[in-house]
């Protein structure tokens, strides 16, 4: 009895190139800008231009990774 | 289908921002101590006593680094996935649309430069004990503003040769959507205010070090995140149709 199992990921079908709804993709883009936003903020900007919690202890933290990606750290 | 590319444009991002943090952790650390032992050889610098250490180097470089990194790469992989899903069937050569890893790669490619390098041509990255502490809100949105120009610039770009494609070839349109940015990016650069805090005897080859290797970290992250996330894409889209 043959099993067909066929793993041929990495061959890209001609079906790969089809086009998305904009309808579809604009929901998520949404949720993947508000998660980014706050990501962002508190990698870049918390307890240096603005500060939502008392103290150093985020600036501190992500210190290194705030100079090396180019935001104004202090 | 936009859910699954999400969730691997995150991935990927962290992916990417940990192989972008080990190369941080090689080639840019040693400037970051070296800025350091100069600023507190310099002593009292302005507002932030060096007594009150809250974490030490060995967690700033270590986890630190790693969390800002990998929170920045989940961030922005995240939306290059968007931006992809966007791309992905609408953008091509000769009527073909391009398949899922060049185009992935190209993306990536193109939002190193609007994101990172074309900001920090006006801005660059500075290292600790550059910069006036009284200033910190107003170069952040002096960088910010840069930032969100190159990516309406970008926008613009793309504008552009939509609007060239219908009259001229595919090449030129490219050509005339480029030059587009540039303008505005350049007009951009002169009209926003300059920052130069850098100390008069803070050592120009240090300073040339930590920028090259902050932009080279950059330059990891986003070509890393430009193959991973195409691979991961194309064997989703792929899985989905066949």
């Amino acid at each position: 009895m043959a099993t067909r199992t066929t793993f041929n990921d990495v061959i890209l079908a001609p079906g790969d190139t089809g086009a998305i709804p904009l309808a579809e993709i604009v929901p998520w883009a949404l949720l993947a800008l508000l998660l980014a936003t706050i990501c962002l903020y508190f990698v870049s900007t918390e307890q240096g231009a603005v500060s939502l919690f008392d103290g150093m202890a985020v600036h501190e933290f992500v210190h290194d990774g705030r100079h090396l990606l180019g935001f104004p750290c202090h | 289908m936009v859910g699954h590319l999400l969730w691997r444009g995150m991935l990927a991002g962290f992916l990417a921002a940990c192989l972008a943090a080990l190369f941080a952790l090689a080639f840019a650390e040693p400037q970051v101590d070296l800025s350091i032992a100069r600023e507190t050889a310099h002593a009292a610098h302005a507002g932030m006593p060096a007594g009150e250490e809250i974490f030490s180097r060995a967690t700033q470089k270590g986890a630190g680094l790693f969390t800002a990194m990998a929170l920045y790469g989940a961030a922005v992989g995240g939306i290059f996935a968007l931006i992809f899903a966007y791309a992905h069937g609408r953008v091509g050569r000769r009527g073909e649309p391009l398949e899922s890893r060049p185009l992935a790669l190209m993306l990536a490619a193109m939002a190193f430069v609007v994101v990172a390098l074309v900001p920090a041509l006006k801005y660059p990255p500075t290292p600790p004990a550059v910069g006036l502490h009284e200033t910190v809100a107003f170069r952040t949105v002096a960088f910010f503003g840069m930032t969100g120009l190159s990516l309406l610039a970008a926008v613009a770009g793309g504008w552009i040769r939509r609007r060239l494609l219908p009259r001229v070839d595919e090449f030129d349109a490219l050509v005339g959507g480029m030059l587009g940015y540039a303008v505005i990016v350049a007009a951009g650069q002169m009209l926003l205010p300059a920052i130069d805090e850098v100390p008069a005897d803070f050592p120009a080859t240090l300073l040339w070090r930590f920028r090259l290797a902050a932009l080279g970290s950059q330059s990891v992250l986003w070509l890393a995140l430009g193959l991973i996330f195409g691979w991961l894409a194309a064997r989703r889209l792929h899985m989905h149709r066949a």
